[in-house]
């Protein structure tokens, strides 16, 4: 076969190049100075900044259509409602959902979690059962599993990573039992970068009949996710992390088993009907959101996901990838720094320590350059204890970061060990 | 630049990379483990107590530069004193690199070369790198068991936060 097409991976190399400088100015706080030098944000996998039409939004709601949703008969109740089931549908095709109703607003992924191991998990996990996540989850994957294996007399099983922090997917058939009645998985690791191989994971449980949750935080802003391709039964982001704001995110989950499962909270709008003898539940998703939920939240996550199809999530990868490339052999050059978390698929984080200096000495002295990373465990406390350090430095990309702040991040670092030579 | 080098000075930098009384004290008869989870660092701090006199000070753990040289000078400077005067210097301590002015304890002891901790008070989140070994200590003293955290120490999470 001839070879006069060079040969792409599909949906990645195609992807047009981003328009940074453009990018950035949609970003407000993008153009003020931390301690007189310009802002490097680099903080991202801890949140990302807001664009003009996210912190918009909310004003917008507010300041002409604000009322409560799915209970008035007056315009604004009825704007509102609108607007927020509207986002609801925008998410759904954002990660190619099959109906709206399987997209459940929440607080954000922890609370999705949590929502899913207190229904389907208490449904489903009995004494002596196991539940099974990886070595490199965020507390938010590990502690609510930890609750229900509490309660349940259940165990904790840990599929282990290499070296280099990859998940070591061989062994997860050899840990699947049984017993087993829930996996629940990191989609992209907040601590070290590592993209899982998720497709396999969910191949290898589901012919065992164990249903999955991906914990999608970190690879919902940098990925394309079509929730049907993966296969997962649940899946789990946070609004804040994607541009959008804090206090909303979303658990998708396959329709037939939200079906199954009994309420999360009691309250408003997630009844159909209430007597003091029966209540019966809203359909979905409104079963699973008691109360007046995060109206203006959810609006302004609809105006992130509005935001990203414009500017392209496969183009956002292509220049994540571009930049962990740059970022990774710009600081392995310097001496003493040790990149932890070496994976062959990574994106969006590096992680470092540097010989002789704590990280949080590390994230101060950078600071004072204007320069925002991560110092410490990253929730990923367990990550740390397998490499054999307390913390880490980290910094994180987005699609606003450019070349020039990866160098101003290598000449914080140069600073720093002058300083703590 | 000047905060930083306020925060980072050469005698902290010293302290920091050759710090004093460190390893396990022989003959200590008080220790508590002392824990950042903010930022996992751990120290151990042992005292050698007699007739209510820290006859003899030590630490071990891992630490950034703040807590490592915060812990060694602090052993520096309690070698000999009674516990009352202990903790009557942890308040002035406490005081100084919170940036408080109160007016110290009668008969509270001189800070003296712990006065090269003051530019910790421009950097709010170290505050608890720089009280580690003292509430570690405090525990020590206490004869409790347990693990000290900065957590329930210094109240509030400064800069915790997801991912």
């Amino acid at each position: 076969m001839s070879s006069a097409v060079p040969v792409r991976e599909p949906g990645r190399a195609a992807a047009p190049l981003l328009d940074v400088e453009a990018l950035r100015r949609d970003f407000p706080i993008l153009a003020r100075t931390v301690h007189g030098r310009p802002l490097v944000y680099l903080d991202n996998a801890a949140t990302t900044q807001k664009p003009t039409p996210v912190i918009e939004a909310a004003a917008d709601l507010y300041g002409r259509y604000y009322g409560n949703i799915h209970r008035g008969v007056h315009e604004l109740s009825v704007q509102a409602t609108d607007a927020y089931e509207r986002s609801r549908e925008k998410v759904r095709a954002f990660v190619n959902a099959a109906e709206t109703r399987e997209i459940v607003f929440v607080r954000g992924t922890t609370e999705a979690i949590n929502l899913v191991a207190q229904t389907l998990g208490r449904q489903r996990v009995g004494e002596g059962d196991e539940v099974v996540i990886t070595a490199l989850e965020h507390h938010s994957n590990i502690v609510p599993w930890q609750l229900l294996c509490d309660e349940k007399r259940a165990n904790l099983r840990v599929l282990p990573i290499d070296r280099t922090g990859e998940v070591r997917v061989e062994e997860l058939e050899r840990l699947l039992t049984p017993r087993t009645k829930i996996v629940s998985v990191a989609h992209v690791s907040n601590a070290l970068g590592t993209l899982l191989p998720i497709r396999k994971i969910v191949e290898i449980a589901h012919a065992r009949g164990i249903p999955v949750l991906v914990d999608g935080a970190q690879a919902v802003p940098r990925l394309a996710v079509d929730v049907q391709e993966i296969g997962c039964d649940f899946y789990a982001f946070s609004a804040h992390k994607m541009y959008g704001p804090t206090g909303i995110g979303v658990l998708y989950g396959r329709a037939e088993l939200l079906e199954e499962m009994p309420p999360y909270q009691g309250g408003g709008d997630m009844i159909s009907s209430v007597s003091f003898e029966k209540t019966t539940w809203n359909v979905l998703p409104y079963k699973f959101e008691a109360g007046t939920p995060d109206i203006a939240g959810a609006i302004g996550l609809g105006a992130a996901v509005d935001y990203l199809s414009r500017v392209g999530i496969g183009s956002v990868t292509a220049h994540e990838e571009d930049l962990l490339g740059y970022a990774t052999s710009s600081l392995s050059a310097l001496p003493g720094l040790t990149v932890v978390g070496t994976a062959p698929e990574k994106i969006g984080v590096l992680s470092f320590v540097l010989e002789g200096v704590h990280p949080h000495d590390v994230g101060t002295v950078l600071d004072q350059e204007g320069i925002a990373i991560r110092t410490g465990h990253h929730c990923a406390q367990p990550v740390m204890e397998f490499f054999g350090i307390p913390a880490t430095a980290r910094a994180s990309l987005a699609l606003y970061n450019t070349r020039a702040e990866i160098d101003a991040l290598a000449e914080g670092i140069r600073k720093v060990q002058r300083m703590f030579r | 630049m000047g905060e930083l080098r306020d925060l980072y000075q050469e005698v902290i930098l010293d302290h920091s990379k050759r710090p004093k009384n460190f390893g396990e004290l022989a003959g200590a008869n008080r220790q508590a483990e002392g824990y950042n989870p903010l930022c996992g660092d751990r120290e151990t701090v042992y005292v050698r107590l007699e007739d209510d006199v820290l006859k003899e000070v030590g630490f071990r753990g891992a630490g950034c530069a703040i807590s490592t040289a915060s812990a060694s000078m602090m052993t520096e400077s309690l070698k000999g004193r009674t516990r009352g005067e202990a903790e009557a210097l942890f308040e002035r301590f406490h005081d100084l690199i919170t940036g408080k002015n109160g007016a110290p304890k009668p008969g509270a002891p001189e800070l003296g070369k712990l006065e090269v901790f003051s530019g910790v008070r421009e950097f709010p989140v170290r505050i608890k790198c720089a009280t580690l070994p003292w509430h570690t200590l405090k525990a020590a003293l206490a004869g409790e068991d347990r693990t000290v955290s900065t957590e329930l120490t210094e109240g509030p999470k400064a800069e915790s936060g997801g991912a």
